[in-house]
């Protein structure tokens, strides 16, 4: 326990100095490793391919940038709309099917983006049975009436923002209920309606919650291969893969990747120091009983409308078609196999959500009582392969664990005259190890921004009422850190569920998950096939948001459930 | 708290044991951009009549080349397998691959859908053909590849991204055979014609035909089987209301590409590696890519299925298939300077 106590009296002791040491020397070793696959990016710019960035600029750069720009600016503003107000209304509002929302609005985070984007288009294309039924119903032919196209970046936004919004909700979500409700009752007293309110206070107090949701959607809009280049949407990162597989030039893509990641890093640090100056801890840590506002009438199918819009665009409907292709299909689909793609899915995704989240809180902490620019930025650092393409982040990974395999080979070579081979490439460590490089962000902001409402004075009001540091972590930031760490779990548990191409390329033999199945049936342009192995990801991600969900509810200080 | 890392510790053991207990019988492993759902019951029936066990890791061509460079010779891969000869060719080039030399696959698979040097060999044959709408054109108004430029089809083509390997290796035979000038030309003038911006797949093209959002497209034949045979009702009325047109088969015939493989250089299994290469272009094989896929078979002489069959004769493009990997990036760029999305 000496290290913990050490970490909560950081002042008190020379021997807790040194344990401060050992700490950071961790973080930064830790954080080192993670970013390995990073470093292995950034190292590309060793290979000048003068030529093919002339050939880029001349052509096609601009598009990219400009197309992805278009992008990241659409699903962030939609994200946001169809995060926040549902958010603030399930958890200030009673409503018809309130309760129900609570937790539905979450099911779009169990569809993958391109399963999504397949299914609409199946629907919604020329030949699809919306626009079939359109032409039946009136008789007009194709040609004679407008209809939206789903192929277009205004769809992709659409998509994307369908199955990303939920970061959003979940984080709004979680700030709205721990908003004491002191604040907004004051700011209610003092005169201003519901809208004031939600603006003046509870939107700038859950600010720095949705920056985080905000960050993590953006990272995910950009790192997106499968949506964007089945609509034909030349962005930055179909333009890596296709200097890559199209040019040739491994090098040139890693560049690109690593702009791409710099640009991310600029985001960040902007978004840091615009709040730098303010702090935002509650005031009041009184916490009573929420009382939610029963709305009827008019408001009350308003609300219901504006909150169930989500939950049926992003998952009702694409699972209906998916069921119905899934049923025509499933006889050839389903069987032992699938059963162990299943397995193979729930055990790679429980055990990464595990780790990442274990790790991400003993770098959180560490940030947070050995705040110096060596920690921050190395933790920081560890937390910016979410924006990478899952691909080029494997590659990332295969080249330091090819470098460790033949050093152990060589050694045992000279000394034991035995070849290991390739000992740790190709494995499920490998796999493992990409996983947490790429989503470690997801887990570290969200315990970092629970860890931030922890006030400081709350530690030391904690110590000088005389609780010992165990019983501190125990009894104050435990059930203060709760619904951030399951949220963490959760996300990263959906994440890794629907992770594709880090899976597909570092792999062992013979290994499969839902999402691989999912993958190579859809990329064949066999949707109904696809059906079933993507509406098992569904199915397998439902139950732990549904069980999240409703202990994220149940966290808040002070809520009583069976009101 | 303890009993956490303790379930972590066994996990992260139990990973990397279960990664060493990898038996070493007679064993072929095998890296494949063909889709595991497309040879998956090709290798199992191998490993019924040989008894030899089948490893499989499916991926991008592409990325699994990386993934084969990277592990170097201690790669535990004896086999590539690609679904273009662009990526043979790569691979020949990044010195992955090691020449074979088998009487069986010689007599089997045509000089001109193999390497020269035995470094790899075409297992199935896919064309890029015209296809178009039954009720709107008339197929004598087709001819070439090269005339799909002409005035008469503004606005009346479809044609996926030019990121697909089929639509950059159908360029690269371009050049190989009209020269950069002409293919230039070609791919703006394509280009003017188009209809819509690409987009989707081949299976969307043939759908945009059907509909009326186009009149031609230039998709793989076996989108077009695939298709006929969907369980999804609209995709199989989509792929009725079309038809297949052979282009240039008054000259030098329709686009070809492979699907094919090769033994890595650093294979350990390399005889089991051979055999499997002479069952995938045994009659049996064959005939599985013609019935399961669509697919051509790359041997002369095998009965095709009776889709294949209604798509009539036809003359293929006997280009050396090594040009289509060289002029692969030369193709990427231009069409990028053409604004081929």
């Amino acid at each position: 326990m000496s290290t913990a106590a050490d970490l909560f009296y950081p002042e008190s002791t020379a021997r807790a100095g040194m344990t401060r040491l050992i700490y950071a020397g961790i973080l930064i070793i830790l954080s080192l490793i993670l970013s390995l696959p990073l470093f292995a990016v950034i190292s590309s710019f060793l290979i000048p391919v003068p030529d093919v960035w002339q050939h880029l600029v001349d052509t096609v750069l601009k598009e990219y940038v400009l197309n992805s720009l278009i992008l990241m600016l659409g699903v962030g503003s939609l994200t946001l709309l169809l995060g926040i107000i549902p958010a603030w209304l399930v958890t200030m509002c009673r409503f018809p099917l309130s309760r129900t929302l609570e937790w539905a609005l979450l099911l779009p985070l169990a569809m993958p983006a391109y399963i999504i984007a397949y299914t609409y288009t199946g629907i919604l294309d020329t030949s699809g049975p919306a626009q079939t039924l359109l032409r039946e119903f009136t008789g007009w032919q194709y040609g004679e009436y407008w209809f939206p196209e789903v192929r277009s970046i205004g769809g992709a936004i659409t998509m994307l923002s369908f199955v990303l919004y939920p970061y959003i909700y979940l984080i709004s979500r979680a700030a709205f209920i721990e908003q004491s409700i002191c604040a907004l009752e004051v700011a209610r007293t003092l005169g201003c309606g519901p809208y004031k309110t939600f603006f003046r206070v509870a939107l700038p107090l859950a600010r720095p919650a949705i920056i985080v949701g905000l960050s993590l959607v953006l990272m995910e809009t950009l790192a997106d291969y499968g949506t964007v280049q089945y609509f034909g949407i030349a962005t930055f990162t179909t333009g890596i893969f296709r200097t890559w597989f199209g040019l040739g030039s491994s090098a040139a893509a890693a560049q690109l990747s690593a702009l791409l990641m710099l640009f991310i890093a600029v985001l960040i640090y902007l978004e840091y120091w615009s709040r730098k100056q303010q702090r935002f801890h509650h005031t009041s840590n009184r916490y009573s009983t929420l009382t939610q506002k029963r709305l009827s009438g008019k408001n009350a199918v308003f609300a219901g409308i504006l909150c169930c819009l989500p939950v049926l665009l992003g998952f009702l409907v694409p699972v209906i078609f998916l069921i119905k292709w899934a049923w025509l299909t499933y006889g050839k689909v389903v069987n032992d196999q699938f059963l162990n793609m299943m397995w193979n899915s729930i055990m790679l995704a429980s055990s990464a959500a595990l780790i990442a989240t274990l790790l991400a809180l003993f770098m959180a902490y560490g940030k947070r009582r050995i705040s110096n620019p060596f920690t921050r930025v190395a933790v920081n650092l560890s937390g910016m392969g979410y924006a990478i393409p899952g691909t080029v982040i494997a590659v990332g990974v295969m080249l330091p664990f090819a470098w460790l395999d033949r050093l152990i080979d060589g050694f045992f070579r000279t000394h034991f005259d035995y070849s290991t081979g390739l000992l740790l490439s190709g494995t499920l460590a490998a796999v493992m190890f990409a996983y947490i490089a790429r989503f470690l962000a997801v887990s570290l902001k969200t315990v970092d921004a629970g860890l931030a409402k922890i006030k400081p004075s709350m530690d030391e009001a904690g110590r000088s009422i005389g609780l010992k540091p165990a019983t501190l972590i125990r009894k104050v930031h435990m059930p203060m850190m709760r619904g951030s760490l399951l949220t963490a779990v959760l996300l990263v548990f959906v994440d890794v569920l629907k992770e594709l191409p880090a899976t597909l390329i570092l792999r062992p033999f013979n290994f499969n998950t839902l999402a691989i199945r999912a993958y190579e049936l859809a990329n064949e342009e066999r949707l109904a096939d696809a059906a079933c192995p993507s509406l098992a990801i569904v199915l397998v991600a439902i139950i732990p948001v549904i069980y999240l969900s409703r202990s994220i509810s149940m966290s808040r200080p002070g809520h009583d459930y069976s009101t | 708290m303890y009993m956490k890392y303790k379930l972590l510790l066994v996990l992260s053991g139990s990973i990397l044991l279960g990664a060493q207990c990898q038996a070493r019988n007679a064993e072929v492993n095998i890296y494949s951009e063909r889709k595991e759902e497309l040879i998956k019951p090709l290798l199992e029936r191998f490993t019924v009549d040989t008894g030899v066990k089948v490893n499989l890791v499916t991926g991008d061509g592409d990325a699994l080349i990386k993934r084969l460079e990277i592990e170097g010779r201690h790669s535990p891969a004896d086999i590539l397998l690609a679904t273009d000869v662009a990526r043979l060719y790569r691979a020949k080039s990044l010195e992955l691959l090691q020449p074979v030399n088998s009487d069986v696959l010689e007599n089997a698979i045509p000089e001109n859908f193999r390497d020269g040097e035995g470094y790899w060999y075409g297992l199935s044959l896919r064309s890029r053909v015209i296809v178009y709408a039954k009720d709107r054109v008339n197929p004598e108004q087709l001819a070439t590849y090269e005339t799909m430029i002409n005035p008469e089809w503004k606005g009346r083509i479809c044609v996926r991204s030019s990121s697909n390997p089929y639509n950059q290796s159908l360029v690269a035979s371009m050049i190989a055979r009209n020269g950069i000038e002409a293919t230039q030309a070609w791919a703006s003038g394509l280009v003017e014609n188009l209809a819509r911006s690409p987009r989707g797949g081949d299976r969307d093209q043939i759908k945009a035909v059907a509909v009326g959002e186009c009149d031609i497209a230039l998709v793989n034949t076996y989108y077009l089987g695939g298709m006929l045979h969907s369980e999804i009702n609209e995709e199989k009325q989509a792929a009725e209301n079309v038809s297949l047109f052979w282009p240039n088969q008054n000259d030098r015939g329709a686009h070809f590409n492979i699907s094919g493989a090769g033994v890595t250089r650093s294979a350990k299994n390399r005889e089991a590696a051979i055999s499997l290469l002479e069952f995938l272009s045994g009659d049996e094989a064959q005939a599985w890519y013609a019935e399961m896929n669509y697919e051509f078979p790359v041997k002369p002489g095998i009965t095709i299925s009776e889709t294949l069959q209604q798509w009539g004769s036809y003359i293929t493009d006997d280009i050396n298939l090594d040009q289509l990997g060289q002029y692969n990036a030369e193709a990427v760029r231009l069409m990028d300077r053409a604004g081929w999305k």
